[in-house]
């Protein structure tokens, strides 16, 4: 078990975790019509920053808001890793970057890039829990962040997986998913945090798991996602549960694939978030992104009593290109 | 951990367990001679970019090693630095200026995880497949001691497996037992 001692989203909907929480309960949603964003791609509609970011600066701002915000003095401490979670990095190139963003703090130790499809974010969460139960490190800062490109959005056209409007996740009418743009910060640590009155939130338990089954669509049987969530549950059950984070990307296969795998693991009938809609889909972003909306939405479960005291868990799944799955379970206390 | 194979592949050498593998080609050809040899009924070998190749190459020719007492792999963890780098530069020639036709079937390469999904398929193993992007080899050790210690009864097929460019590739990957 890992404590949460801070953490930031910045992205087109706004900067800081609570920006951003509040624009989703406001219902707005980061999703627009592009049509000359980049040459040749047909329109498209996405989640994308007014202004065109660079990687890094962008990940480098994430990070100071998080240290900023929590006042943390870890950055570059030799007990401290950096670990990053992206699919694309800097125009292609993932080494580099973390290697700058980590000197820029003045961190001494190699960084750790995590590049396990769409599941990135959450495979990096892992990581940085391993690490620190393992006492290589006291602190783990995990950087989930990706840009969108030429690149990227005719691969997906190329794929016809995108929508042409707003996804819509879980609905028969689906007709795939939205991009997004996004840079979120998670600080993992061995201990809380001394001047909390409380951890933010403790992470329990990781698990990844392959379907092998086929390389750009998910099990049929949802095998992999399954035994991600019989995982990250073992020792609780599905009434201790608050809240699901699940992937709903709102392509076909995906949204389908999840709701076998959420039966199977008898989690139909657990509340479930769902962010897609709000900032499109944000690759090696969405993992960090979405857990830490779902530890806020489950916070803010537990203060207006809308669950009771067992309810205090929090899984968040996702699913990617390669067959791979994964989730984490957290408390929210 | 205990090494239990291990199996490295350069653009001009095969050596497995320390003793050399003879082969009478160079580079990408290396590795079709090498399918051939070792595996020959997977023709899905030749939708696979570079990187998959090189992977499920050394993993074909550790796992047909007759191995006594060792399990099969539960898990696969594999590191580079390039990430996808060869085959993205392959996608990118796709939707080059006047010349826009965006490949799917070079896309789906233009992750390195992908490489663990295709010997997870092959080998019907279901366990963790992860792929990092490192600075160097060494940086592997500590993810590798750190994941064994939170699954203590865990095969793994972990190492190293980088394409930068056409022909030129390094792997070096071992069966690693954990018990």
């Amino acid at each position: 078990m890992v404590y949460c001692i801070g953490h930031t989203i910045i992205s087109p909907l706004g900067e800081g975790s609570q920006a951003n929480l509040e624009a989703v309960q406001a219902g707005r949603s980061g999703l627009k019509l592009y049509t000359h964003r980049f040459a040749d791609v047909e329109p498209f509609c996405a989640s994308l920053f007014d202004t065109p970011q660079s990687f890094v600066p962008l990940c480098i701002k994430s990070v100071e808001d998080a240290i900023t915000n929590y006042q943390l003095q870890i950055t570059n401490s030799k007990d401290t890793v950096f670990i990053l979670s992206t699919t694309k990095g800097d125009n292609l190139d993932l080494i580099t970057p973390a290697k700058t963003i980590a000197q820029h703090f003045g961190n001494p130790n190699a960084p750790i890039v995590v590049s396990n499809a769409c599941t990135s974010g959450v495979c990096a969460q892992i990581t940085a829990m391993r690490l620190l139960e393992a006492g290589l490190y006291r602190h783990a800062i995990v950087v989930g962040c990706d840009i969108q490109s030429r690149f990227i959005v005719s691969g997906f056209q190329s794929f016809k997986a995108l929508s042409p409007e707003p996804c819509k996740p879980f609905s028969p009418d689906r007709q795939g998913l939205n991009l997004g743009e996004a840079a979120a910060t998670i600080i993992y640590s061995q201990q809380p945090m001394a001047n909390s009155q409380q951890p933010l939130w403790t992470l329990e338990a990781g698990s990844i798991h392959n379907d092998a089954n086929h390389l750009s669509a998910p099990s049929r049987t949802g095998e992999g996602a399954y035994q991600c969530l019989k995982d990250v549950m073992e020792g609780i059950t599905a009434d201790q549960i608050a809240l699901v984070g699940v992937h709903g990307t709102a392509t076909m296969y995906n949204d389908a694939m999840e709701t076998i795998a959420l039966e199977r693991a008898g989690l139909q009938d657990v509340p479930k978030s769902v962010l897609k809609p709000f900032f499109g889909h944000t690759m090696g972003a969405a993992g960090v992104v979405e857990t830490i909306l779902c530890a806020m939405q489950a916070n803010k479960m537990v203060n207006d009593q809308m669950v009771n005291d067992q309810m205090v868990n929090v899984i968040k799944m996702l699913s990617g290109f390669g067959g791979v799955n994964a989730a984490i379970r957290l408390r929210c206390e | 951990m205990r090494v239990i194979s291990e199996i490295e592949i350069t653009p001009t050498s095969v050596v497995l367990n320390g003793k050399p593998i003879a082969v009478e080609t160079t580079g990408e050809k290396m590795l079709v001679e090498l399918y051939r040899r070792f595996a020959g009924d997977y023709p899905k070998f030749f939708k696979m970019d570079t990187l998959s190749r090189l992977g499920f190459i050394a993993a074909e020719i550790l796992l047909k090693e007759p191995m006594a007492n060792s399990p099969k792999p539960t898990a696969i963890i594999l590191a580079n630095r390039s990430a996808s780098i060869k085959n993205d530069t392959d996608y990118m020639d796709t939707i080059s200026d006047g010349k826009y036709y965006p490949s799917p079937a070079l896309f789906v390469y233009t992750l390195p995880n992908i490489v663990t999904g295709e010997i997870a398929i092959r080998y019907q193993i279901q366990g963790e497949t992860s792929f990092y992007i490192l600075d160097k080899p060494e940086d592997l050790e500590q993810i590798l001691l750190s994941t064994f210690n939170i699954q203590p009864s865990t095969s793994a097929l972990a190492g190293w497996c980088e394409c930068s460019y056409a022909n030129t590739f390094y792997a070096k990957i071992q069966i690693i037992w954990n018990n």
